[in-house]
């Protein structure tokens, strides 16, 4: 996530490393028996679902306006 | 490697397979070039960590992350790519750099330092038999516990769904309201 440009990617990169939580998460929840771990994995799905939403919302919205898609020249918060 | 442990070979292959396939897919959508193809690769991933979930007896997330993950989140950015068009940058051109030289030394590190934590927690306890009950990650528990434990959890999930969607459409419709100004 750190090494490519392309906005897009980091996202999928995003979704990858929420993924290993989740993995994380049940795999403990069943170790210990405990199935409040899959509540928070079912939340942090959500979670992630929604910032997709809203990243790829953004991705659409630069494209609208021409802006490059490049992490490494979207360094200014307005725009 | 929990489940496994009731000595059964054909859930040994399953776990091994769907395991190599979650790495293998996981490098994957980082290597390739294609935006397109790195997020089939993701779908690859979410695939084969369903599987897993399955192996862990957690059926409902299983299902869940089918649905939402693969289902909904992947054609979202499916559909997003395709919009954006083909942008296949060279991000392998010119040798590895020193950053991602150090990105990869990182990355080591902490797998290195994830396994050494929970191999010196855990003890000897890892490889025991896990004990669960009969409705372990069936629907009915989930939502019995969503409804009585984790309401407060629920009722904030939906609020940051709602969220999330308001911020989608107003993301979507700035734009399309300025090319009209223009026009």
């Amino acid at each position: 996530m750190l090494l490519r440009r392309n906005p897009l990617i980091v996202l999928l990169s995003l979704e990858i490393m929420l993924n290993g939580a989740n993995l994380a998460l049940i795999a403990f929840s069943r170790r210990a028996g405990e199935p409040n771990g899959q509540i928070f994995a079912l939340a942090v799905m959500a979670v992630a679902a929604s910032e997709v939403v809203v990243g790829l919302g953004l991705v659409v919205a630069m494209n609208r306006k021409r802006i490059a898609l490049d992490v490494d020249r979207m360094n200014a918060l307005r725009g | 490697m929990i489940v496994a442990s009731a000595g059964n070979i054909l859930v040994w292959i399953v776990w091994v397979t769907a395991a190599f396939a979650c790495l293998a897919s996981g490098v994957a959508v980082v290597s390739f070039r294609n935006p397109f193809f790195s997020a089939l690769a993701l779908i690859g991933n979410l695939g084969s960590l369903a599987v897993l979930y399955l192996l862990l007896s957690s059926e409902f997330v299983a299902a869940a992350q089918v649905l939402v993950y693969a289902g909904a989140v992947m054609v979202m950015f499916l559909f997003v790519i395709a919009y954006v068009g083909p942008r296949t940058e060279s991000p392998w051109a010119g040798g590895p750099s020193w950053q991602a030289v150090g990105a990869v030394l990182a990355a080591g590190a902490l797998l290195v330092e994830i396994v050494v934590v929970i191999g010196t927690k855990a003890g000897g306890r890892l490889s025991d038999e896990a004990t669960i009950r009969e409705a372990f990650g069936s629907p009915q528990q989930i939502g019995r516990l969503f409804l009585t434990d984790h309401l407060l959890a629920f009722e904030i999930t939906s609020i940051v769904l709602l969220v999330a969607a308001i911020g989608g459409v107003i993301l979507g419709a700035h734009s399309r309201r300025t090319d009209d100004a223009r026009a």
